[in-house]
């Protein structure tokens, strides 16, 4: 599963280079029927940040590109992107305004779109140097205090990533070292670069979501640890582990139910797609980057 | 704050103009023989303003920066609209901008030709005064990068253009710095000053002071470190920038740096008032105003929030983030610098207009900056070190409770800091404050401020459930809604000798509108639902109104035309925050979307439709 699935008779208009921070690559089709798991329908009109492994790319390298080509084959149509990198505003500019139809992957109950029945849950994890032997695993544990911690800020809507307020309460502010979901957009896969500073050194360890660090640090060239964090719910409420499921349009039950049918079917296939891309799974026994890391294979 | 694109179709601004001729004979010399010196000289007993540009006998009749002079007034010596007359004010000609977003820019006369800019597309248009219905002259279209308007965090506005030595100056919306020559209307030079991939985007005006182009950025909520710079006028070359976070050789702050608070004071406190490298992603970016004083030659401005919004991250004053600089035009050095809202925890940007006048304030006359801050206080300062000489709140503020005179330092309500797991109940003001960026107004006769804002609180909950960038976490609800009377905004007139309340208009909606003063003691402003409106400058009483296409979101100015006579003109086109509803299309159910702002809003779609339109108004 590491080979790119070319994507047959994909309306891909643009190839988007990675310097482009926002573009939108329309079907050029003139039979982009509506969505509505209609006889007709021919395409399937993907919403997709191109510059986001191993979630999505724009040369469909991500494990929701690949989700995306099963899901068009299963209903026999093809796949169009339209690309929009997923942060404020990409539901609303995307799904919302009608130029696609679906979003592979959200965390389930997002409000703004309907999801479907999960198809993962994932955690956040702690990722380390496998040298520097800090074995964490817990939010409470002393070595802490002693660390650099890399945690991830989302900017604006003063929200946080849920370790950045599980650290804060247990008197570890400056402690933390804070790396922006947003990034630099020039450079590939802006959310990646917290994972590039456990590698080098720049912090001892990080706390980022769980499908992305595991990814990224399989492929690292220094080899890394990734650990779950416990606890799984932080009191008075601050979950770690999601679930994440796809979205639709509100008011689209129909393809809604035919997702989870497929969701449901498909379990198995999805399943392996997702332990190629080394996503922690809390919602299976294998975790596969663990047992990577426990093989002691490294870099 | 809605990244708002709309892909495709309204983008396309026609070029309406694009077959005119220019006039090879056209001039936009200022012409400042034809003052008429019809102000009385009531200016005497009254606060003269600092470098008297707008003594009226010497009201050369045209508006060449958004805020009429380097003191910021928006004051017009221009007295034959009064009173008594402006009941037959009538608009004398409209012109369709083309443009959907939030209009916040203020028309620029220049001899016999007015200049207006858009919103993205940033397309400025040149009108000529000289014939009837203000024909196009001609247009330039600088294109800007479509990306860039999913980067802008609040509506894709532009607050205007300046015109300097012949030529005309913007920003657009995917950082770059234009210099037009204002006859041709053909580009002289232009400076790519910020990158839109690290979160930039511009939508200030610029402003120049001594033959230097001062321009900041924006996207505090991006993870951008903010800064301001000087561009030579004649080439478009950075002579300077100076960063609002950082080390202090980033900050420009040398050893003539004479900060008036121990607050202020100490090496370096642009990093360590950060945790480790916080700073490099801090915020602090300068969207908003700047004024300047020939004499001192020091301009002066504020910076934005720090990033990110959420507070715990960032324990320490956030230095140089909601803070006042003083600084060299020439050289961008920092001479002293005030923190206004050390560690901001609401998203109170610092980045509001000041005033600087001549005030007799303890038996002697002081040199002052005059400073409504988002924070609720407007902020009376001696520009000459920095020292705050009152901060009276101008509308109900309980996240604070008023600035110990002592210290400087902003007294902080804990109870409404937000925490996760806690729902935060009337915070006021709300996020963008008791006042955002619209620019207020003095005039020198009446020796009041009028200070358009709104009266907005907000709640703050968290638990709902988000996903940026492939990552799960939980999201913070903010609602906002009307503060205390139930009104969300007005004009309000001010005091700044007395730290009072003169008078209030109470507007339903919040007054998003820049304001202008008139020798005729008239003050002009908008509203959300189209309203644009005179009252009188003394007591407020309702003299005028017109209803325009649009809610009023931009500045109004006045000026003197090719015919001799005054005329007022203003840009309607609803937008900007908090017009997102209406203008980005929002769902009104949806009573977090644009940071909460819909919530207070949801009736917007009912009273006003988008789309930007030029209004001129004369006898």
């Amino acid at each position: 599963m590491t080979s790119v699935v070319t994507p047959r008779q994909e309306r891909l208009v643009l190839l988007v280079p990675l310097v482009t921070l926002l573009m939108v690559s329309v079907a050029k089709s003139g039979i982009v029927s509506a969505f509505a798991g209609t006889a007709h329908e021919t395409t399937l009109r993907v919403c997709a940040d191109p510059n986001n492994m191993p979630f999505s790319n724009a040369r469909g390298e991500g494990f929701e590109n690949h989700l995306a080509q099963m899901i068009a084959r299963d209903r026999h149509a093809s796949v169009s992107y339209v690309w929009w990198a997923q942060r404020r505003g990409f539901v609303r500019n995307t799904l919302n305004a009608r130029e696609c139809d679906l979003v592979v992957g959200t965390v389930a109950g997002m409000e703004m779109l309907a999801t479907t029945r999960p198809y993962y849950k994932s955690t956040y994890v702690f990722v380390s140097r496998r040298d520097r032997h800090l074995d964490i695993r817990s939010f409470d544990d002393s070595t802490l205090r002693q660390l650099k911690i890399g945690v991830q800020l989302v900017g604006d809507d003063f929200a946080n990533t849920p370790p950045v307020h599980a650290l804060a309460a247990r008197g570890l502010r400056r402690n933390l070292v804070g790396y922006t979901l947003y990034g630099d957009y020039r450079a590939p896969n802006p959310p990646a670069r917290i994972i590039d500073a456990v590698a080098n050194g720049a912090v001892d360890v990080a706390v980022a979501w769980g499908p992305m660090a595991g990814y990224f640090a399989e492929r690292s060239p220094v080899a890394l640890d990734v650990v779950p964090v416990s606890p799984r719910i932080d009191l008075p409420f601050l979950p770690f582990v999601f679930d994440i499921a796809m979205g639709v349009r509100r008011g689209d039950s129909t393809f809604r139910h035919q997702l989870d049918d497929f969701i449901e079917r498909r379990r198995d296939s999805i399943d392996s797609l997702l332990a190629a891309y080394d996503v922690p799974r809390v919602d299976r026994s294998v975790v596969r980057s663990q047992t990577r890391a426990s093989r002691g294979s490294g870099g | 704050m809605p990244c708002v694109a709309s892909l495709g179709s309204m983008q396309r601004v026609r070029l309406i103009c694009a077959a005119m001729v220019v006039a090879s004979s056209w001039s936009c010399k200022p012409e400042p023989s034809r003052s008429t010196g019809s102000m009385s000289a009531s200016v005497g007993t009254a606060p003269q303003v600092s470098n008297g540009e707008v003594d009226s006998s010497a009201d050369d009749g045209q508006w060449v920066r958004p805020a009429k002079d380097f003191a910021s007034t928006r004051f017009s010596g221009l007295t034959e609209i009064n009173a008594t007359n402006v009941k037959n004010l009538r608009p004398i000609a409209t012109f369709s901008t083309g443009a959907l977003r939030g209009h916040e820019s203020a028309p620029l006369v220049v001899g016999s030709t007015m200049y207006v800019i858009t919103p993205y597309p940033n397309v400025v248009y040149a009108l000529d005064l000289t014939k009837p219905g203000l024909p196009a002259k001609w247009s330039y279209n600088p294109k800007p990068a479509l990306a860039s308007q999913g980067v802008a965090c609040c509506d894709v506005v532009n607050r205007g253009l300046v015109f300097d030595a012949g030529k005309l100056f913007f920003n657009t919306l995917d950082n770059r710095t234009i210099a037009l020559d204002a006859n041709s209307g053909k580009p002289v030079w232009e400076t790519q000053v910020g990158d839109i991939n690290l979160g930039e985007t511009m939508t200030m005006a610029p402003l120049v002071a001594h033959g230097v182009v001062l321009i900041g950025d924006s996207g505090g909520e991006m993870g951008v470190r903010g800064w301001l710079k000087g561009l030579d006028e004649n080439s478009g070359k950075v002579l300077w920038t100076a960063y609002h976070t950082g080390p202090d050789k980033d900050v420009l702050i040398s050893a003539a740096f004479r900060p008036f608070y121990p607050q202020d004071q100490g090496k370096d406190l642009g990093v360590s008032s950060w945790p480790p490298d916080a700073w490099k992603i801090g915020g602090g970016t300068m969207w908003g105003w700047i004024s300047y004083d020939p004499q001192q030659d020091l301009i002066f401005y504020g910076t934005a929030n720090p990033g990110p919004w959420n507070h715990e991250v960032r324990p320490g004053d956030n230095k140089w983030t909601s803070t006042l600089f003083a600084r060299k035009p020439t050289t961008g050095e920092a001479v002293w610098a005030y923190q206004l809202s050390p560690h901001d925890i609401h998203d109170y940007d610092g980045i509001n207009e000041q005033i600087l006048v001549d005030l007799p304030i303890g038996g002697q006359t002081r040199k002052v900056l005059i400073r409504p801050e988002r924070n609720g206080y407007v902020y009376v300062m001696d520009r000459t070190n920095g020292q705050v000489l009152s901060a009276e709140p101008y509308g109900f503020v309980n996240a604070s409770a008023g600035v110990d005179l002592k210290t400087g330092r902003l007294k902080y309500n804990p109870e409404k800091e937000p925490k996760l797991g806690k729902v935060v109940r009337e915070i006021c003001p709300a996020a963008p404050g008791m006042k955002d960026w619209q620019p207020s107004a003095y005039s020198p006769r009446t020796g009041m401020l009028y200070i358009p804002h709104q009266n907005l609180c907000m709640d703050e909950e968290s638990l709902s459930a988000n996903y940026i960038a492939g990552t799960p976490y939980v999201g913070m609800n903010v609602k906002m809604y009307p503060g205390p009377g139930g009104n969300r905004g007005e004009l309000e007139a001010w005091n700044p000798q007395t730290g009072k309340q003169v008078w209030a208009v109470k507007e339903d909606l919040p007054v998003w509108s820049g304001a202008v003063a008139t020798a005729g003691d008239l003050v002009f402003y908008g509203t959300m639902d189209g309203w644009f409106k005179a009252v009188d400058a003394r007591t407020g009483a309702p003299l005028w109104q017109f209803k325009t296409g649009s809610g009023i979101i931009g500045q109004p100015i006045t000026y003197r035309g090719p015919d001799g006579h005054q005329y007022v003109a203003v840009l309607s086109g609803v937008g900007g925050w908090s017009g997102a509803i209406v203008a980005g299309g929002l769902d009104a159910r949806d009573s977090s979307a644009a940071l909460g702002f819909v919530n207070a809003m949801k009736d917007l779609p009912s009273k006003t439709t988008k789309g930007g339109m030029l209004y001129v108004f004369g006898l």
